[in-house]
């Protein structure tokens, strides 16, 4: 299991896409046009999201 | 490190973004493609397909990203935290809208012969900047009309877009989209 993992902050989400487009693992989904879904399972904190969120939403944390 | 993903047509909608703005500096009237902007992505979320058109289709977000990313120019700094706020979000839609109904109620004067066509595009909210080399063929005033308003409203939108992916990141627009807010309070409302 990866030591870090990107957690979203659901209700500040825009829903934009970027971290879906950016995520080499393919483990962010857009849940209804509502928020994006991290797959902790499938996510390995590589941080890419965060760092590309236009939001500034996204965190990398430790696990 | 980041895995290659495979490019779809839906990848290229930025070329067609790009060309719009291109065409509509020698004809107006092209500026009339930009309703479709405005309706597929509601209708999308309205038919429940969420935000699929920010988050697939939106040409004006990939043209953000192909200037912030694929040509660097952007600084790639987080924007102020604020920009993301519900308050923002909702006061920009309503500024926009308040725009938005200020240009059709033009158009309207126009059509009712109480205003005289404006060859010219309304930017940042502020200046009239002339445009009638876009104007090369004369069409009901109206109809010119509304492609100069709307056109002014969809460059005015780039201009931000295109200083805020230079100072922050690409897509920073996006976080306070009108387009985007209204999708996605459609979407809220839908999952509810």
């Amino acid at each position: 299991m990866a030591k870090y993992k990107a957690e979203n902050e659901r209700d500040r989400c825009v829903a934009c896409g970027v971290c879906v487009s950016m995520c080499p693992r393919d483990a962010i989904t857009i849940y209804k046009g509502c928020y994006a879904v991290i797959d902790e399972e499938t996510c390995i904190g590589c941080g890419i999201c965060e760092k590309n969120c236009p939001a500034g939403v996204i965190h990398k944390v430790l696990r | 490190m980041t895995k290659q993903k495979t490019k779809r047509w839906s990848d290229y909608m930025w070329i067609i973004s790009a060309t719009y703005f291109a065409l509509g500096f020698f004809n107006i009237v092209f500026a009339w493609l930009g309703v479709i902007c405005f309706m597929i992505p509601l209708l999308m979320a309205i038919l429940g397909g969420g935000k699929g058109y920010c988050n697939k289709y939106c040409g004006r977000g990939q043209l953000f990203l192909q200037i912030g990313n694929t040509l660097g120019w952007s600084r790639k700094h987080v924007a102020p935290r604020w920009l993301s706020s519900p308050w923002f979000r909702h006061g920009f839609l309503i500024f926009f809208l308040f725009f938005f109904i200020e240009m059709i109620w033009l158009t309207v004067q126009v059509a009712n012969g109480i205003e005289s066509l404006h060859e010219t595009i309304h930017l940042l909210w502020t200046f009239n900047v002339p445009w009638h080399w876009a104007y090369p063929v004369a069409i009901e005033p109206w109809k010119a009309q509304f492609a100069f308003g709307l056109y002014g409203i969809m460059l005015t939108s780039l201009i931000v877009g295109v200083i805020l992916t230079v100072i922050y990141r690409p897509r920073t627009w996006c976080v306070f989209c009108p387009m985007g807010n209204m999708t996605q309070m459609i979407s809220k409302m839908k999952a509810k």
